[in-house]
């Protein structure tokens, strides 16, 4: 069976997509392109139809949130957005991943689904929805995955409190009985 | 003349008064039917099928998982997982901790392997922080590694076997996994839950009985994968329960972003110890048995001869320690706590010391991805660093979350007893689809 | 305290108190609730298999339905949105039911001190036994049970009545 040679993702999306690329970053061996959220869908097409790169597995979509408490709301520091999502792709024909990344904006965080491509992303996508707010677009079941349904709020996000409990030690143990609510019956 | 009344037992299924109020949270689902309008078949909303509620607690299925399913007599329609009744918020808990701090919290993730979340997420930081792992370090960690695949197949054997009905294996694979306990209490003090893998290596070096236990339980244990298969692999009862059932094409399958054995029951040949390998798997010879029909008597099978292959790895990878150079962990003190002796001669080891004991060492501001092979398939762990000595981000991704999201589309047309079979074959740890 | 008070060995006639008796009989078969949410219930399994036996306490019997069993052994985490379906269940338990919290997150919320995790599951049902541990090793577990039914062997009948039914 013949087998195309591996591209270099980087020219090839130069090549034939150029307006989509934004950016591109390695660091440690890995990859990062950079486009912008309403090209995501394109992009991955790109990667996964494409001979030489055929990048044809959805490793995973994770989300990040750059806020800084001590620099607050609107300033993140050498990122563009406050929000980031990444898909990771996996080529099974020549054995390398790379990386798609999108900065997603604070105030409308919506992109496009990737649902058509893989139905892997499915459940991915909302994960994302539920634990940093950021909506896809096409999804669905846009619903919450992990929390219960009647949950307010998006426990990943930065600004969201741990919700920790104060240790019990032994000069503070009756404070604490005073307000737990152990089951009597 | 006085009555003893008891506390007699409580027919009724109304939850008390004071329970709504304790919980601070309603009891029964207020929502209505309309909800699901375009997850179950418009034949549901009518009636004309039975929606049913295979709960969080059951006997069949492996944790807390909630079934939804829509059923014409006992054929499902439709099936909608629910899950998140044993999130435990551990990426939030481990942003909160420095990296060394969190390593114990890894272990619980995929708490049947513990040893691979600890595995991916020390890579992770080893490939964040480019800390180079010593090769004894690497050879023990493949040790350790498969060794855990053992320990999580027999589980799973026991556990899928014990749901169709054949409760004698479930009593010789827990036999088997005590000689694996034993075996990790010697390495890191703990059955389960060992941390033993850390950021550089391992926690401390192997002590002096493992390797004659090792080596013993190596001799034994290949006769007792023969008395698995005798037991199971040719039984008729077996074969018309598990063959056909759960079927999954190799297209639908990569799709579904299916990994390890309920990949390869499929025929598709992705095993990243192959495609990608780390820790040095390159170095070892040893097969990756695929499946040709995708149904849930290939999955059975590939795990039982993947059991083989991992008795054969660990059998080369113990040819391979004497000859292994470098100590269990790096020698980079920025990373490593040095020795106590070293704390009485060098200033730097206190500082050293010092500084990893209060604060922890500290990561670039950037993301790596790393994915291992674990016995459900492929873990992966993204961790976005901050510069300082706690993650911005960290996510796993999960096999079982991505399994459970495709038993919808796998238990289509079967009946729930097949459910069973199907639940079992994907191998899901709760705690590794919710963490 | 002697169980029994006087044995008669060849009419085969024992005698006892009824407080005796009816917790020996408690104790002697006690069926716990199918319950392991997490790596817990990994241990539980492991005490249930043939190394560290549990039906020699008259346990191996697990039953699937609250209504037949007596213990429902807490083991692993408990979080937010398991909290009422854990209480539904313990409330359909009959009396006399048992409850014994397995490991550090059933009895204090464990490692978990966060949004997700309830700090300890006595907040939800009245807890008879605490097994500390992250997992208990079997051994613990069993000590754990061994302590349950010392308990039980304390009880009076007189603890069972409703106040004000006399």
């Amino acid at each position: 069976m013949y087998i195309p040679d591996a591209l270099d993702p980087i020219a090839a999306m130069t090549e034939n997509l150029p307006d989509v690329l934004l950016d591109r970053h390695e660091f440690r061996g890995e990859i990062t392109l950079i486009v912008a959220p309403a090209n995501v869908v394109t992009a991955v097409r790109f990667l996964e139809t494409t001979k030489g790169l055929v990048y044809n597995y959805l490793s995973d979509i994770s989300a990040v949130d750059y806020f800084d408490l001590k620099l607050g709301y609107g300033d993140y520091g050498a990122r563009p957005e406050r929000f980031a999502v990444s898909y990771h792709l996996f080529s099974m024909l020549y054995g390398r991943r790379i990386r798609v990344k999108t900065y997603v904006n604070e105030d409308s965080p919506i992109v496009p689904t990737m649902t058509g491509v893989w139905a892997a992303a499915n459940w991915l996508e909302r994960e994302i929805f539920d634990m940093m707010g950021i909506r896809f677009e096409g999804h669905q079941n846009m619903r919450r995955v992990l929390m219960p349904e009647d949950w307010e709020g998006n426990p990943h996000r930065r600004d969201y409190p741990l919700g920790y409990e104060t240790v019990m030690f032994s000069f503070n143990v009756d404070d604490i009985n005073k307000h737990k609510p152990y089951a009597e019956e | 003349m006085a009555t003893m009344a008891t506390k007699g037992p409580n027919l009724s299924l109304d939850i008390p008064v004071e329970t709504e109020q304790a919980l601070g949270q309603k009891q029964t689902w207020e929502g209505s039917l309309e909800e699901l309008r375009g997850l179950v078949s418009d034949r549901a909303l009518t009636g004309e099928t039975m929606l049913l509620n295979l709960g969080p607690h059951h006997p069949s299925t492996h944790g807390v998982l909630r079934l939804l399913l829509e059923l014409d007599g006992e054929e499902i329609i439709t099936c909608l997982p629910d899950v998140g009744y044993l999130h435990t918020g551990i990426e939030k808990n481990i942003e909160s901790k420095s990296y060394e701090k969190a390593v114990t919290l890894t272990d619980r993730i995929d708490y049947l392997a513990p040893m691979s979340n600890n595995a991916v997420f020390c890579m992770a930081i080893e490939k964040l922080g480019d800390i180079d792992v010593p090769e004894r370090a690497q050879v023990i960690r493949v040790i350790c590694l498969e060794l855990t695949r053992l320990n999580s197949h027999l589980v799973w054997l026991g556990t899928h076997a014990l749901d169709l009905g054949a409760m004698s294996v479930f009593l010789y694979c827990f036999r088997e996994r005590e000689m694996i306990l034993d075996m990790f209490e010697m390495l890191s003090g703990q059955r389960m839950m060992g941390s033993y893998m850390r950021p550089g290596g391992l926690w401390r070096d192997l002590t002096p009985d493992f390797l004659p236990a090792l080596e013993k339980f190596m001799d034994y244990f290949p006769r007792k994968v023969d008395d698995y298969e005798k037991l199971l692999t040719n039984n008729p009862i077996w074969r018309d329960r598990t063959e056909g059932i759960g079927v999954v094409e190799p297209d639908e399958a990569i799709a579904l972003g299916l990994s390890g054995p309920t990949l390869r029951g499929s025929g598709v040949n992705f095993d990243i110890r192959k495609a990608n390998p780390y820790l040095g798997y390159e170095n070892y010879e040893f097969d990756v048995p695929l499946g040709e029909h995708g149904d849930v008597y290939d999955r059975f099978y590939i795990r039982i001869l993947e059991m083989r292959q991992s008795v054969r790895i660990i059998n080369q990878a113990i040819k391979r320690l004497p000859q292994a150079s470098g100590s269990f962990r790096t020698e980079n003190r920025k990373f490593t706590p040095p020795p106590r002796a070293e704390l009485g001669r060098s200033m730097e080891a206190v500082i050293h010391h010092f500084k990893l004991w209060t604060e922890g060492f500290s990561l670039p501001d950037d993301e790596v991805y790393v994915a291992i092979e674990s016995p459900r398939g492929e873990v992966g762990c993204y961790l976005h660093g901050t510069g300082g000595n706690k993650a911005r981000r960290v996510h796993f991704k999960t096999p079982s979350f991505m399994h459970i999201s495709a038993l919808g589309k796998m238990s289509q047309g079967h009946m729930i007893a097949d459910l069973v079979a199907i639940v079992g074959s994907i191998d899901c740890v709760l705690g590794d689809s919710d963490r | 305290m002697g169980v029994v008070s006087s044995k008669l060995g060849d009419l085969g006639v024992v005698t006892t108190t009824l407080d005796t008796a009816v917790n020996w009989a408690r104790n002697g078969a006690m069926w716990p609730l199918l319950f392991g949410l997490a790596c817990c219930a990994i241990e539980m399994m492991s005490t249930q298999a043939s190394n560290y036996d549990l039906s020699r306490f008259g346990m191996e019997l697990n039953r699937a339905s609250p209504r037949q069993s007596d213990l429902i052994i807490v083991a692993g985490r408990v979080t937010r949105k398991m909290a009422p379906v854990i209480r539904q269940l313990y409330d359909q338990m009959a009396a006399p039911r048992y409850v014994i919290a397995m490991g550090d997150c059933a009895s204090c919320g464990g490692v978990y001190n966060n949004y997700a995790v309830v700090q300890g599951v006595d907040e939800i049902v009245p807890v008879d036994v605490y097994v500390a541990g992250c997992p208990p090793r079997p051994e613990q577990l069993i000590h754990g049970i061994l302590m349950l039914q010392e308990k039980i062997k304390g009880e009076r009948l007189k603890d069972w009545v409703v106040e004000g039914a006399r």
